[in-house]
C-alpha cells in the first residue's frame, strides 16, 4: 500500500491509464485466439449458413433461409436430432444416477474401496477411440463377450450394432460407462461437505436411510447436480468420437447424432453451406443450455 | 442378523457392479496379451503373450504417433500456460477499461468449444497454410477460456499486498507473475496441466480433420486409421494398439490417483 500513497496526482493518474493498457497487452494474445477460433468462426458460421455452398467457379450467393428449408425437408437432419435427443434424455439422468449412487457406495465404509473407485474411475482416463475400439470387440457378434455371455444364458447371438433397433442404445452404454465415474468425483466431493452433524441428528429421531438422503444429503448435493447435469447435457450434444469410431453412423442412419452429421456434410459431401446450418443448430442449442444456466439455475445455486 | 445381512448384500452387489464396470477394460487386457486363438476362449492357463503389442507396433508407424502426441500435448500445455497466465493475471487484478465485458466474451468458449466450430477452424487453418501440421491441431485451444478462468480465480486469491511488495522493490508487472503469482499458483498449474495433457492426449475430432499424414497424425488417429483399414480384424492387435496408445496416462494415472481425482475436480467447470 504504502508504495501507491507516495505517487504524486499525475503520476497516479498514469499509473491508471497504464493499467488499462497494460491489461489488453496482457490480454491481447489470448484475445486474437479467441477471436480468430471462437467468436468470428460462430458469426460466420451463422452467416455462411444464408448463403449457397460454392461450387468450382460459382462463387457462393445469398439465399436467405433455402439451406433451413432444406434443413426441415432432410429426413436424416430430424433422425439426427431425434437421436440427439435421446441420447442425451437417456445418457444424462442414467448417467447422473449411476455415478451417485457410485459415490454414495464408495464414500460409505465398505470393503476394499480403493479397488471399487479404482474400476469406477479408470474409464474416464481412456481415450474415447482406444475405449471404442475395444468395446468394439466387447460386441462383435457371435463370438463377443457380450454374446458369450448372452449364449450361456441361452440368448441367440445380437449384432448390437448392426442393428438400428439396439445400435444407438449400445452406443449410449458405452457414454454411461465412461462419463458415471467421471461425475462420481464430483458427488464424492459433494457429499464429504456434508456436515455429519446433520446426519446424527436424523439418527436420533430414528430416521430410515432413505429419509436421511432425501431430507439432507440430497438438497444439500443438488449445486453439485444440477453443475454436473449442464456439462452432461453440453457433452451429450458433442458426442462424436465414438460413432465415428464404431459405428460411421449406420446402421441407416441410426446412430447419426448432430455433430457426427456435422462432420459428415462438412468433410465428405463437402456441403459446407447446409454444414453451416446444421452448426448453427447445435449452436443454438448450446446457446439455450448456456441461457437456461445462466438465468435459471445460476439464481438459485452458487458453486462458482 | 437381518442388518448384517442387508449389509452384506448391498456389500456383493457394488462389488458385481464394479466388476461390471471393469469387464470390457479387463477383456481388452485379456485378449491383449494372449495368442489370438485365445481372444474368445477363456483358458485360465492360456500362455501369456506380448507378441501382439510387437505386431501393433511394427504393423502401423506407432512410435511416431507417440512423438507426435507427446509434442502436441506438452506445446498445448505450454502455450496454454503463458497466454492464460497473462491474460488471467490483468483480469484478476486490474479493473481496466472493458474488462468484464471481456471476461464475459471469454467464457462464451466453456460452451462454443472449438469441435463445434469445425468447418470455419479448418478454413481459418487453410489460409494460415496450417493444415496437416501440430501446431495447427493445437492453435486453437491455446487460449483456453477455462484456463483462463481457473487462473484468474487462483490468482484473485492471493493476497494483494505481495505485489505491492514486489513493486517496491522494483519489480515489474511480468517480474511480479513470474515471482509471486507462479510459485503460489503452483498447484493449480498442476491441475491444470494434469486436465490440459489428459483431454488433448484423448482429443479426437479436430485432429482427425486436420492431419492426414503419419508425420502429424497423434495416437487417437493413429489408432483409428489403423483400426478401420480392413486387413482381416484381428483383435488381439488391435486391442493391444488400443490398450498402447491409453497406457503412459493410466499409467500415470495408477502412480497418482490422488493427484489426478483432485485436478479433475478443480477442473470441474470446463
Amino acid at each position: 500500500m504504502s508504495g501507491r500513497l507516495i505517487l504524486a496526482p499525475m503520476e497516479r493518474k498514469q499509473a491508471h491509464l497504464n493499467i488499462h493498457v497494460q491489461g489488453w497487452l496482457l490480454a491481447l494474445p489470448a484475445v486474437v485466439l479467441l477471436a480468430t477460433f471462437t467468436h468470428v468462426p460462430a458469426v460466420a458460421t451463422i452467416i455462411d449458413s444464408f448463403f449457397s455452398t460454392p461450387h468450382g467457379r460459382r462463387a457462393a450467393v445469398f439465399v436467405g433461409l433455402d439451406q433451413y428449408h432444406a434443413m426441415l425437408a432432410d429426413p436424416i437432419f430430424w433422425l439426427a436430432l431425434k437421436n440427439n435427443l435421446l441420447y442425451a434424455l437417456t445418457t444424462v439422468p442414467l448417467a447422473i444416477g449411476l455415478a451417485l449412487a457410485m459415490a454414495l457406495w464408495v464414500n460409505g465404509r465398505i470393503a476394499g474401496r480403493a479397488a471399487l473407485r479404482l474400476a469406477f474411475f479408470t474409464p474416464t482416463i481412456l481415450p474415447m477411440v482406444a475405449a471404442a475400439n475395444i468395446w468394439l470387440f466387447f460386441y462383435t457378434p457371435d463370438y463377443g463377450l457380450l454374446n458369450q455371455i448372452g449364449h450361456l444364458f441361452g440368448f441367440a447371438s445380437i449384432n448390437w450394432l448392426g442393428s438400428s433397433a439396439t445400435a444407438l442404445p449400445a452406443l449410449m452404454a458405452v457414454t454411461i460407462w465412461k462419463e458415471s465415474g467421471f461425475f462420481m468425483v464430483f458427488f464424492l466431493a459433494a457429499l464429504q461437505q456434508v456436515p455429519p452433524v446433520l446426519y446424527e441428528a436424523v439418527r436420533m429421531e430414528n430416521a430410515s436411510r432413505w429419509l436421511a438422503f432425501r431430507r439432507i444429503t440430497w438438497p444439500l448435493i443438488m449445486p453439485t447436480t444440477l453443475f454436473v447435469a449442464v456439462n452432461a447435457l453440453i457433452n451429450a450434444f458433442r458426442v462424436v468420437d465414438q460413432v465415428i469410431a464404431m459405428t460411421g453412423g449406420g446402421p441407416d442412419n441410426a446412430t447419426t447424432l448432430l455433430l457426427f452429421y456435422i462432420y459428415q456434410v462438412a468433410f465428405s459431401f463437402w456441403d459446407t453451406a447446409y454444414a453451416a446450418a446444421l452448426s448453427t443448430v447445435l449452436l443454438s442449442v448450446l446457446a439455450l443450455i448456456a441461457l437456461a444456466q445462466f438465468f435459471v439455475l445460476d439464481r438459485k445455486i452458487h458453486y462458482r | 442378523m437381518s442388518g448384517r445381512l442387508i449389509k452384506f448384500i448391498s456389500t456383493l452387489t457394488v462389488w458385481l457392479f464394479a466388476a461390471i464396470w471393469a469387464l470390457p477394460l479387463l477383456y481388452g487386457i485379456w485378449t491383449a496379451f494372449h495368442p489370438s486363438a485365445f481372444a474368445t476362449n477363456f483358458d485360465p492357463l492360456a500362455p501369456l503373450t506380448l507378441k501382439n503389442f510387437a505386431r501393433a507396433w511394427t504393423a502401423a508407424p506407432f512410435a511416431r504417433y507417440f512423438l507426435n502426441t507427446v509434442l502436441l500435448v506438452l506445446g498445448i500445455m505450454a502455450a496454454q500456460f503463458l497466454i492464460c497466465t497473462l491474460a488471467a493475471f490483468g483480469l484478476a487484478r486490474w479493473k481496466f477499461f472493458g474488462a468484464e465485458l471481456l471476461f464475459a466474451l471469454i467464457l462464451v468458449q466453456l460452451m462454443v468449444t472449438p469441435d463445434v466450430l469445425i468447418l470455419e477452424n479448418y478454413r481459418t487453418l487453410q489460409k494460415l497454410d496450417l493444415i496437416d501440421t501440430l501446431t495447427g491441431v493445437g492453435l486453437p485451444y491455446v487460449a483456453s477460456a477455462f484456463g483462463i478462468f481457473l487462473l484468474r480465480q487462483t490468482f484473485k486469491s492471493i493476497p494483494k499486498e505481495l505485489d505491492d511488495a514486489a513493486r517496491v522493490e522494483g519489480a515489474n508487472t511480468l517480474q511480479t507473475i513470474w515471482r509471486v503469482y507462479l510459485p503460489l499458483a503452483r498447484p493449480v498449474y498442476v491441475a491444470y496441466g494434469l486436465v490440459s495433457v489428459s483431454y488433448h492426449w484423448n482429443n479426437f475430432l479436430w485432429p482427425l480433420i486436420v492431419t492426414n499424414s503419419v508425420e502429424t497424425r497423434p495416437l487417437t488417429v493413429g489408432l483409428q486409421v489403423f483400426a478401420s483399414v480392413d486387413q482381416g480384424i484381428d483383435w488381439s492387435v488391435i486391442c493391444a494398439a488400443a490398450l498402447m496408445t491409453s497406457a503412459p496416462l493410466m499409467i500415470a494415472f495408477l502412480l497418482f490417483q490422488r493427484a489426478f481425482i483432485q485436478s479433475f475436480l478443480r477442473a470441474g467447470i470446463r
